[in-house]
């Protein structure tokens, strides 16, 4: 058979985008791993390891709620803000146990996400404004309960939660594994999971279709305040303080930057929990071996800068159709 | 085919010669010669798809015609944009006012030609300048106001006042009432009045009859893309119209391209109707519509574009607020108001726009199909696999959906593929009541008998089916009773022998108007009693002439 057209390359061309869209990020995981090591094999340490765990395991749940947010098209830049005031309860209920704080907070941080969701799904206001304002106010908040200076944490169950190891590994990393774990779930198996996406993905064909939109949004981003506020219990009980005018602070953006790594689109309709994983782990492991060889703080933010943008670039859908 | 105007042509200022434009190897335009003289209104009329969007485009340079040329004042042009062809003078007022909301309305107004002094845009001037024209337009407001203060009418007006401010030859006007107020309309057919006086052309594109017979000269008819009359209004019944637009001779109903309908099947009951709905009411889109569907029947929803059908679909689910009106299923009110709601009830509807309306587009055809079932396929709001597949490989096989498998992509699949998987979606739900808007458009032959035959089948086990279509024959032949609709309310019912093409289109163009619609050309002095003043101040020069317009009253919000 003769051709006048070869469609070979072309063709393979169009898959390597598709592969570069579906796996890049775990390929450049292991390269970024493998390079690491590498470079100094200390890297693979234990006590390394354990380091990089407890930094990426907040913003791996605050991520986790960040991807199901941007699913149906929408942001939270309030979380930052939520750990910061579950940072301020922890010192107030500290006396309760490890049961009250964590209570307290979690209750705090749905009430949080509560508003923003009724702001979004209610009042028709844009994601990016209603929790652009309510990370305002609620930071804001946060300083007032706990005052202008930060508070030293000495209740053992709660430092236990942000030092303890389990089978060697972080007690935080495993609550942020089992956190993914749920949220993998819910996403692909759960009715709710489905309504989100297709929330995300054509929110006037949902309505149509009778989907409980509303509502969906609500739950979203209550659950996208949960997991934020977790992180927060899990912040103060690692550095031992409850400091709100610090901890937290640009968390939204590094949740963003991890789902947006992990390749799920901003449009919304699609909500990738694996990738976000790695998405996590791949901007705090460039962090981490560009700082360990002594990169000046200012180089690695500007290589973080062209990741993003790599990312965006990667994941956008082009015309094939 | 084409009739021939028998006038001689005249010098025409704007000019189409066989112009053919496609797009994706279909055929938009076909062979379009249009010719607009001085001093005239013309009537560009057509039903959804006949081209006329695609030829005003060509000729406000928004698209390039493929062969063809476009002349203005006998001089070929080759307008590359709208603006090109703005500069030349020709303006175009769209259907939704394309103008800075939140600007002021003097400074809309003046646009891009700013009065200036030392270089700096002259407030006062262009605020004085932007009374004194609007005021001719009967449009009496602060100017300093944002736009987006204003009646809808009146930022209409000003659109209007803008477009013809650019030393304009042609205004086309792309269905300028549909968001006007009867009052509102009489201004602007006096203004028209007083542009044609002026020497501006002008092409008038409306669905609705009485406004094109109330100020029109000539029309221009077109369907399919190509045009299929032109010719003096005066001259042309109504009747003759209609069955021109819609591409049906009115004695012979041509033998060719019947239908995969066959009413024998269906299976009316009689008694407690499924399907009861009462007054609907939906600001300026439907005045007190009332139909009910009986299990087993099929009913069509007739009209012409622009009539309501959509509209009362979706009023009937929930999906557009109503003001009034009531709707039963199966003799129980429904309380709530809302898509959910309705589906509860076991009514359903499968929307117009499949793309912006009906599918999930990243979504595979199994999630698709099992949307609105998931909760019924859940438990304790995890989704039993096991069923959902039981349900989309029944749904798949039932319908003959063609997709790779169901794990496809449904923005993957054809039109006629996605319209089955949304009606699967509602099948799979044992609904009482189908509402189906236009539910075989833009799909292929072969998908389209089959949906047919299959609305045939769902009347024939008992279903209540809404029927909407712009395909007569799919409507006549689908069809048990129909229910025909104009501006919004109900003219006419059709039943038994009387359900043929005859008969809808004689209805369509003899039905009544709503009153509180008509235009009542000639009346337009009535206003004059109360004159602005800047109405006085313009003078001469003065558009509206010696009568005065009537007042476009500001919206306060």
């Amino acid at each position: 058979m003769t051709s006048l057209t070869w469609s070979g390359p072309v063709a393979d061309r169009a898959r390597l985008l598709r592969m570069l869209q579906e796996y890049g990020v775990y390929a450049a995981l292991v390269v970024l791993f493998l390079v690491a090591v590498g470079l100094d094999t200390s890297f693979v340490e234990m006590s390394n390891i354990r380091v990089q765990l407890f930094q990426v395991a907040p913003t791996l749940l605050v991520a986790l709620g960040m991807a199901l947010v941007i699913g149906t098209e929408g942001i939270d830049l309030s979380v930052g803000a939520v750990i910061a005031l579950a940072a301020s309860v922890v010192p107030l209920y500290a006396g309760y146990g490890l049961g009250g704080v964590i209570a307290a907070a979690l209750l705090l941080g749905a009430a949080s996400g509560a508003i923003g969701g009724a702001m979004v799904a209610f009042a028709r206001i844009q994601p990016i404004v209603a929790t652009l304002s309510l990370m305002i106010g609620v930071r804001g908040l946060a300083e007032i309960i706990n005052g202008n200076s930060a508070k030293p944490v000495t209740q053992s169950g709660i430092l236990d939660l942000g030092s303890r190891n389990i089978a060697s590994l972080p007690e935080m990393a495993w609550i942020a594994a089992a956190c993914a774990l749920l949220t993998g779930l819910l996403v692909r198996r759960t009715t709710f999971g489905r309504h989100l996406v297709a929330v995300g993905d054509n929110r006037q064909a949902s309505r149509l279709s009778g989907l409980p939109v509303r509502r969906v949004l609500m739950t979203v981003y209550m659950i996208s305040g949960v997991l934020a506020a977790l992180a927060g219990v899990l912040i103060v009980g690692h550095g031992a303080e409850a400091d709100p005018a610090n901890q937290g602070l640009n968390m939204e953006l590094d949740a963003i930057t991890a789902v947006v790594v992990g390749g799920t689109p901003l449009s919304g309709g699609r909500v990738r929990v694996l990738g976000t994983v790695a998405g996590a782990l791949f901007m705090q492991l460039i962090t981490a071996v560009l700082t360990q060889h002594n990169v000046h703080t200012s180089y690695t933010q500007i290589v973080e800068a062209a990741i993003i943008c790599f990312a965006v670039y990667a994941s956008q859908e082009r015309g094939t159709r | 085919m084409v009739q021939q105007d028998p006038e001689p042509a005249g010098d025409p200022v704007l000019e189409v010669a066989g112009v053919n434009k496609s797009f994706a190897g279909v055929h938009a335009l076909r062979d379009v010669h249009f010719a607009l003289r001085p001093a005239e209104v013309h009537a560009l009329i057509g039903e959804n798809g006949a081209g006329k969007s695609t030829l005003i485009k060509v000729m406000t340079g928004v698209y390039r015609p493929d062969a063809g040329t476009v002349r203005l004042a006998g001089r070929a042009r080759d307008f590359r944009n709208p603006l090109e062809a703005q500069a030349a003078g020709i303006s175009t007022i769209y259907q939704e006012v394309n103008l800075v909301p939140l600007m002021s309305v003097a400074r809309n107004l003046h646009l891009g030609r700013e009065p200036r002094r030392f270089g700096l845009v002259d407030v006062a001037r262009m605020n004085r300048q932007a009374t004194e024209v609007l005021g001719r337009y009967g449009v009496h407001v602060d100017v300093t106001r944002p736009l987006r203060s204003l009646g809808l009418g009146a930022q209409q007006m000003v659109a209007l006042a803008r477009a013809v401010q650019v030393d304009a030859r042609v205004v086309i006007m792309d269905e300028p009432t549909s968001s006007l107020e009867p009052r509102e309309v009489e201004t602007l057919f006096s203004v028209i009045r007083s542009l044609k006086e002026q020497g501006i052309a002008v092409v008038y594109v409306s669905h609705r009859l009485d406004e094109l017979y109330a100020i029109c000269d000539r029309v221009t008819v077109m369907r399919d893309g190509a045009v299929v009359h032109t010719g003096p209004i005066a001259e042309l019944q109504r009747l003759r119209l209609v069955s021109l637009m819609l591409g049906r001779e009115m004695a012979t109903v041509r033998e060719k391209g019947t239908t995969a309908f066959d009413a024998d099947r269906h299976n009316r009951q009689e008694g407690r109707p499924a399907l009861r709905a009462t007054g609907l009411t939906v600001r300026h889109r439907l005045h007190g519509v009332s139909l009910d569907v009986h299990p087993g029947e099929v009913v069509g929803l007739g009209g012409l574009l622009g009539a309501g059908r959509s509209e009362t679909a979706k009023a009937i689910v929930g999906a557009l607020a109503t003001e009034e009106g009531e709707v039963e299923v199966e003799g129980r009110p429904l309380h709530r108001r809302s898509p959910a709601a309705a589906i509860r009830a076991g009514v359903v509807m499968l929307p117009e726009d499949r793309k912006i309306e009906g599918i999930i587009p990243n979504l595979s055809v199994r999630e698709n199909i099992s949307l609105a079932a998931l909760p019924r396929l859940s438990r304790a709001g995890l989704v039993s696999q096991a069923k959902q597949d039981e349900v989309v490989r029944f749904f798949m096989d039932r319908l003959r959906i063609k997709a790779s498998g169901p794990d496809q992509k449904v923005s993957d699949l054809s039109g006629g593929n996605q319209q089955k998987v949304l009606l699967a979606r509602w099948l799979c739900l044992n609904p009482k009541v189908l509402l189906l808007d236009e539910p075989t458009r833009g799909i292929d032959v072969g998908a389209k008998a089959e949906v047919q035959a299959l609305i045939d089948e769902l009347a024939g086990e008992g279903l209540g089916v809404l029927l909407i279509s712009s395909d007569l024959e799919e409507l006549i032949e689908g069809s048990d009773r129909v229910v025909i609709l104009k501006d919004g309310s109900v003219v006419g019912h059709l039943a038994g022998e009387d359900v043929t093409e005859e008969g809808l289109l004689d209805a369509l163009a003899t039905a009544p108007e709503d009153p509180a619609e008509e235009p009542a050309a000639g009346t337009v002095g009535d206003s004059s009693a109360e004159p602005g003043p800047a109405q006085q101040a313009a003078g001469a020069t003065d558009p509206a002439g010696p009568q005065g317009p009537a007042p476009v009253k500001e919206n306060q919000r």
